[in-house]
């Protein structure tokens, strides 16, 4: 049977200059269930769609909060992903004692890269198999932010991941005038429900297993959950 | 340079060389003053900020509502009181963190707080601390701790510079230490009974405008913040300046 | 048992025999860290007036009561609405300038608003400068020092003031060590409450500056002529003038004063 032989390790190139565990990990976000972010020039919103394992079981958290002007929503693997929150708040938390000073979605970004090269440079590791949507607002104003487990992060106006993440993209890619200028919070949220729903195939949004987050001038990260998102259906 | 030293149980007495050692401790003056009323409670405290004989600053607040309705006050040596201040507010953060935001309820603030003071019983924290808020019932509450971590709960409490002037007229006016009814010739007690927010405010200003009077450590302004189960708001009186 | 405190937890002398502190290297006395500086600079003084903050401090650096070195600068810009003026060690002080030097590289590095939205303010750069000059003292080794950290922020003049013991505050004027005994009065008549800023032109404020200066010079002994005024301007920006020296001084009663002169009788 074939076998691949240079995926046993994440620090091995192949011959063509491929990282699969990279790649593999790559695979667990598009497994995970689809979150979508947008930012307009006054905020920057999360939504999500979050999934339980059968009827009996609680619904996966996607949305996390690290700071009052920071948080992410992630597809993938949820551990991956609590431990990079978990960084997250204890850089953000350092910031502020230190510096008295909020970590910006720049810095952020680039301390979330770092820790996630060395995985795919070090023997013996595995690399995250998460993918994060980074929102917030900071000095020079709201930032979306997507991280990817090779340790690359992009700034973005719009973006998905997860699960038929591509019907969003597409929608966000088509719309990216009209929502950029929105001024109301509310608005913003309705574009990303909206790209959300792009992203469905026979399931429906609900209270249930819908998550949204904003950020913006004054307003600081909030997650809305269950009966909360009702008005966004 | 020597001198000789001698403990209450040395046969001998000891030449040792005098050491000059750094201070890390001095003492930055002002009072502070928590009162618990039936459905509310207040934790004041004057600006003024000193050392020796100099006023640093005239307006250095050092009273603090560190959200979930806590108010906190940590009074003696400054530096060491805005670490613990600072401390508390992030131990709250990461509790919310941890509890998906649940309310930190007073009871457990203040064994939290005996624990950040306790951590450093070998190196104090050299500070009078207050926290003041409403329990779990709606009751007003005050918790006092000393420098090492030892708390109780106390329907009012001064501390710092002037507690030693202001504690006795509370024990006189909140707590009706040495009041009798009239007529009963000294053998019956005045009954206790809650003061009312405008009383407490007004025992407050009287507490501090007297305390200006007599202590130079303490003046400049007092800043009075109140909680109630509408939130917290806060006051703020001017005392004299001299 | 043996009730004296000053045996307790040491082998007994009487088993042991006497304690060698050769053993091990260790020393009989604790371990020490700075107990006292050495080369000092004198008061930094500053103020807020209704468009910025000045801030001042002398060249001098003593040696005890040797005017040592007069040439010192004391006032260090930190990006470009912050500066910090430093009194007491210099050796300490020059520490502190290497971190605040090391602060501004290490906020230029992978920071695309570097010059603007991120740029440093005067609060981080305070705030920073409090910790660490509270972290050592817990320690048990100072940073023998007393700082004003002077600039603006939000188009707001900011005002605050450090130590050794990682004692922080702030108020509308501040002054450390003799400073604050003989400048900040006069500072006070001019900017004693937040009202008063308000009503505080630049021109008074560096007046007074100025003259806290020459008062300081009449009567710090361990003061110098030369000093170095900085002006965080909301319209100016950052201004140094490093070349500031104390005028108009009036030496005529020396003359007749008796006993210190070149007087014969």
């Amino acid at each position: 049977m074939f076998r691949n032989n240079y995926d046993g390790d994440s620090v091995t190139f192949s011959p063509t200059g491929r990282l699969f565990q990279v790649e593999y990990a790559l695979e667990a976000i598009k497994q995970g269930s689809v979150t979508v972010g947008v930012r307009s020039k006054k905020h920057a919103v999360l939504v999500a769609l979050k999934r339980n394992a059968d009827e009996l079981s609680s619904y996966q958290k996607k949305i996390i909060k690290c700071d009052e002007h920071l948080g992410l929503s992630l597809a993938g693997l949820a551990p991956d992903g609590r431990v990079l929150s978990n960084f997250l708040r204890q850089q953000c938390n350092y910031s502020s004692l230190v510096y008295n000073r909020k970590l910006s979605l720049d810095k952020a970004g680039y301390l979330l890269s770092d820790k996630a090269q060395k995985n795919t440079q070090s023997y013996g590791g595995r690399p995250y198999g998460v993918g994060l949507l980074l929102a917030g607002y900071d000095n020079s104003g709201p930032h979306l932010l997507e991280f990817q487990p090779s340790g690359s992060t992009l700034e973005l106006y719009g973006s998905a991941i997860g699960a038929r993440s591509q019907g969003a993209k597409t929608y966000l890619e088509r719309t990216l005038n009209e929502y950029l200028e929105i001024e109301a919070a509310d608005d913003l949220i309705a574009v990303a429900v909206d790209a959300l729903r792009q992203c469905l195939k026979d399931e429906s949004l609900t209270t249930k297993n819908l998550s949204i987050a904003v950020v913006g001038e004054d307003k600081p990260f909030t997650v809305l959950d269950d009966e909360a998102v009702a008005p966004y259906l | 340079m020597s001198t000789t030293i001698a403990s209450e149980y040395s046969n001998e007495v000891q030449n040792v060389p005098i050491e000059h050692q750094f201070n890390p401790y001095s003492d930055n003056g002002g009072t502070i003053l928590g009162i618990a009323g039936e459905d509310f409670a207040v934790l004041a405290g004057d600006t003024r900020h000193t050392t020796d004989y100099s006023i640093n600053s005239r307006y250095e607040p050092k009273v603090f509502d560190c959200g979930d309705s806590i108010l906190f006050s940590a009074n003696g040596f400054a530096a060491d009181g805005t670490a613990l201040v600072k401390r508390f507010q992030n131990s709250l953060k990461w509790y919310h963190f941890d509890h998906n935001d649940k309310k930190l309820s007073l009871k457990s603030a203040a064994r939290n707080i005996q624990h950040l003071l306790y951590g450093k019983r070998f190196f104090p924290y050299y500070v009078h601390t207050i926290i003041a808020g409403l329990d779990e019932e709606g009751k007003g509450a005050v918790y006092s701790f000393d420098p090492v971590g030892s708390y109780e709960r106390e329907q009012c409490r001064a501390g710092g510079a002037a507690a030693a002037l202001i504690m006795p007229f509370l024990d006189n006016q909140v707590n009706f230490k040495n009041q009798y009814e009239p007529e009963s010739n000294g053998t019956k007690r005045r009954p206790l009974k809650y003061l009312s927010v405008e009383e407490v405010v007004q025992l407050v200003k009287d507490a501090f405008s007297s305390a200006t009077e007599r202590h130079i450590h303490v003046g400049d302004g007092v800043e009075i913040l109140i909680v109630t189960k509408e939130g917290v708001r806060t006051e703020y009186f001017e005392l004299k300046r001299d | 048992m043996n009730h004296d405190p000053f045996e307790w937890g040491r082998p007994s002398d009487a088993a042991y025999g006497k304690y060698n502190s050769k053993i091990a290297e260790a020393s009989p006395y604790p371990s020490m860290h700075t107990q006292q500086p050495i080369v000092t600079g004198t008061s930094v003084i500053s103020m807020k007036y209704n468009g910025g903050v000045i801030i001042a401090a002398d060249n001098l650096g003593s040696y005890g009561s040797l005017l040592r070195f007069n040439d010192v600068e004391r006032l260090f810009p930190v990006g470009r609405n912050t500066v910090v003026g430093i009194s007491g060690d210099i050796s300490d002080m020059q520490h502190l300038e290497y971190l605040l030097e090391e602060m501004q590289t290490e906020n230029n590095y992978d920071n695309q608003y570097a010059d603007e939205e991120e740029a440093l303010r005067p609060s981080y750069v305070f705030e920073y400068l409090a910790n660490v000059m509270y972290s050592r003292r817990s320690k048990m080794n100072p940073l023998w020092n007393a700082l004003i950290v002077a600039g603006l922020e939000d188009d707001k003049p900011f005002l605050k003031y450090v130590n050794l013991l990682g004692v922080t505050y702030s108020a509308p004027s501040l002054a450390t060590g003799f400073g604050a005994h003989l400048a900040l009065p006069l500072l006070r008549k001019v900017v004693d409450a937040d009202k008063d800023v308000e009503n505080t032109s630049f021109e008074t404020a560096k007046k007074s500056i100025t003259d806290a200066m020459k008062v300081l010079f009449y009567r710090d002994a361990r003061s110098s002529r030369n000093y170095s005024l900085a002006i965080i301007d909301k319209e100016k920006g950052l201004v140094v003038d490093k070349k500031a020296r104390v005028d108009d001084m009036v030496w005529g009663f020396a003359k007749d004063i008796r006993g210190y002169g070149t007087q014969k009788v």
